[in-house]
């Protein structure tokens, strides 16, 4: 008892002396970013953000990264009351990383995708960090059309660092893939529903994130390419992440105010980590609240509204310029 | 002997550059001109180098018959992006100015030997082809044409992915290309998409590698991941062909593999057994009438 009080205390006092350092960076103009980055913990006290009221999008990065962040797993048993796995893309193997089948919200039945990130080594070895390979992509399709064939909605939750880079992702196809799912689910019969929960990474989320309804926790991002990527082309330096992350705007509220998200589903204070169940319920009324609204069209309205929400997305202005 | 004529160019202080082209595969030092007349094809070891949209127009599409669609689409800079040196607007304003064009994309409808068809190509020169909000615009403004008029669809691809610097609205272009080619294959209408060196990332991982037929030209690089990527994760190095289109057709993601000259008698082959009119009786005589052109 005296033990978790005295750790209390002290990670609070850390935190306290996080924050005045980064604040002294601030002032001072000078930047300790690229040192700092890797050291920069994230205040673990359950009111943390009231810390630091103007969270950077670096922390958020850090956050949506958290080792102990609610994976796959933890919603399958907290949000949904049953899910029957189903394994195989008839292809070629059963990819651990992206996982799916039947599962129910309370009375609402649903077809469940989702990666499949792990807590520690061993659990992400297996299911190879929640970074699908092509057979991951594939076995999603086939479960899609399963759903669309049993007239079930679709629901993907979102949490991967990316489509796994290796040779034999390549040489099976990764690129056809994603670009297979991208087609396929512009055009599901059924309602799609996705909801990033961590790291929206990609073509790898993109791959089963085509929906009428893209949801977001507010501490998780969604990205083009990593910061550290971005860092690395565009500064010539990882260590630029935090300047990158910022210039991405991978965060929840201005993917809002782009379009490209519907809805921020917020998280307890800190972060998701603080309060899984209060977590999982949110996820589980934002699903079930949108599921509502989107079930009262008819397919090919659905459809339609789908195709008109994807064709809006993007920002574009036109030129007189003469070629 | 090119060597004697090299060292001759060097003492009339004619600038190599001008005269000499490095081809990327083999590393041989090719006169310019030979370069030109070979429609940036390697005379050694025949690598299908980039070529502009023009010059890929004046190949495949019937002399005079190319117009543009949507030329005015440019970007814009939706999320004010700036990295360490320059501007996302300036990048644009460069790119526009060095090559000519509004986008990374150029869009139309033109002819093959008479047969009307909707192409969009790709340029590698603006932002290295790159896959942006107004890219993606006319990408499906291009296939939503093909969809009213029934018009074939042939897409060449030059590209090194999504545009970061316009963030998840370029990754989303993704999903809206994809949309147009779905609604494309609803209605039956074909698509052929040609992969060109090189086509990576976001763009081989959307409309580039869903087409009815995929082409791509001999020795071009398509792949998904970086090669450097996959090297840093997997700590191993690659096989010397991996990611090239020969490499790809091997795993059975690419139907041929054509050279450059004969891009367009292939296109009037494949186009010629669409809606073959003698195996179909009962079609509509206003159909027939608009696929006659086919056959």
């Amino acid at each position: 008892m005296f033990g978790t009080i005295y750790l209390k205390k002290k990670f609070l006092a850390v935190g306290r002396a996080i924050h005045r350092f980064i604040h002294l960076s601030d002032k001072s103009s000078i930047s300790f970013s690229a040192r700092a980055s890797r050291k920069e913990a994230i205040p673990k006290h359950p009111h943390g953000d009231q810390l630091n009221p103007d969270i950077t999008s670096w922390e958020i990065v850090k956050i949506a990264r958290h080792r102990k962040r609610p994976v796959l797993q933890d919603y399958i048993s907290l949000a949904f009351s049953e899910f029957v796995e189903f394994r195989g893309d008839r292809c070629y193997s059963d990819d651990r990383s992206l996982i799916g089948g039947f599962a129910r919200l309370d009375e609402q039945r649903v077809m469940l995708l989702g990666h499949n990130k792990g807590k520690n080594i061993q659990e992400n070895i297996e299911r190879n960090f929640g970074m699908a390979k092509p057979d991951g992509y594939r076995k999603a399709l086939r479960l899609m059309k399963l759903a669309e064939k049993y007239n079930l909605p679709v629901v993907t939750l979102i949490d991967t660092t990316g489509a796994y880079p290796g040779i034999d992702a390549e040489e099976r196809g990764q690129a056809e893939a994603i670009a297979r799912n991208l087609l396929e689910m512009s055009r599901l019969e059924v309602p799609i529903i996705s909801v990033i929960t961590g790291e929206g990474g990609s073509g790898g989320a993109l791959g089963i994130g085509v929906s009428d309804v893209l949801l977001m926790l507010s501490y998780s991002i969604y990205s083009v390419i990593s910061p550290e990527g971005c860092a690395a082309i565009l500064w010539r330096d990882a260590g630029y992440a935090p300047q990158a992350a910022e210039a991405l705007k991978l965060t929840a509220q201005p993917l809002y105010e782009l379009g490209v998200i519907d809805e921020i589903i917020p998280e307890p204070a800190g972060g998701a980590h603080n309060d899984y169940d209060k977590t999982a319920s949110e996820v589980k009324q934002a699903i079930l609240r949108n599921l509502a609204k989107i079930s009262k069209y008819s397919t090919s309205e659905l459809i339609k509204r789908r195709f008109e929400k994807l064709s809006k997305i993007g920002k574009f202005t036109t030129d007189t310029f003469e070629p | 002997m090119s060597r004697v004529v090299k060292s001759e160019y060097k003492k009339n202080n004619v600038p190599i550059d001008d005269i000499w082209i490095r081809c990327d595969a083999c590393k041989e030092q090719i006169l310019k001109e030979i370069w030109q007349q070979n429609i940036n094809v390697c005379p050694q070891c025949n690598f299908h180098d980039k070529i502009t949209p023009q010059q890929r127009i004046d190949l495949v599409i019937d002399p005079g018959t190319f117009q543009h669609l949507n030329d005015s689409i440019t970007p814009a800079d939706p999320l004010g992006f700036v990295d360490g040196k320059a501007s996302y607007r300036d990048k644009i304003n460069s790119a526009k100015g060095h090559t000519k064009q509004n986008e990374s994309v150029v869009t139309g409808i033109g002819e093959i030997y008479g047969i009307r068809v909707v192409v969009a190509i790709m340029d590698f020169r603006f932002l290295g082809g790159s896959l942006g909000s107004a890219t993606g615009e006319k990408i499906l403004q291009a296939s939503n044409f093909s969809y009213s008029r029934r018009i074939p669809y042939i897409v060449f691809s030059a590209s090194s992915g999504a545009r970061m610097q316009e963030g998840v609205l370029s990754l989303m272009q993704m999903a809206k290309t994809c949309a147009g080619i779905a609604r494309l294959n609803e209605k039956k209408i074909p698509y052929i998409s040609i992969l060109t060196h090189p086509t990576t990332g976001g763009v081989s991982a959307s409309f580039a590698m869903v087409g009815d037929i995929n082409i791509a030209e001999p020795g071009a690089l398509i792949g998904f991941a970086g090669k450097r990527v996959i090297e840093q994760t997997i700590n191993q190095e690659l096989p010397p062909d991996f990611q090239t289109a020969e490499f790809v057709q091997k795993h059975g993601f690419i139907d041929l593999i054509v050279e450059r000259r004969h891009i367009k008698d292939t296109l009037k082959q494949i186009l010629s057994y669409y809606n073959y009119a003698g195996a179909r009786k009962n079609i509509h005589p206003r159909i027939r009438h608009l696929l006659s052109v086919y056959n």
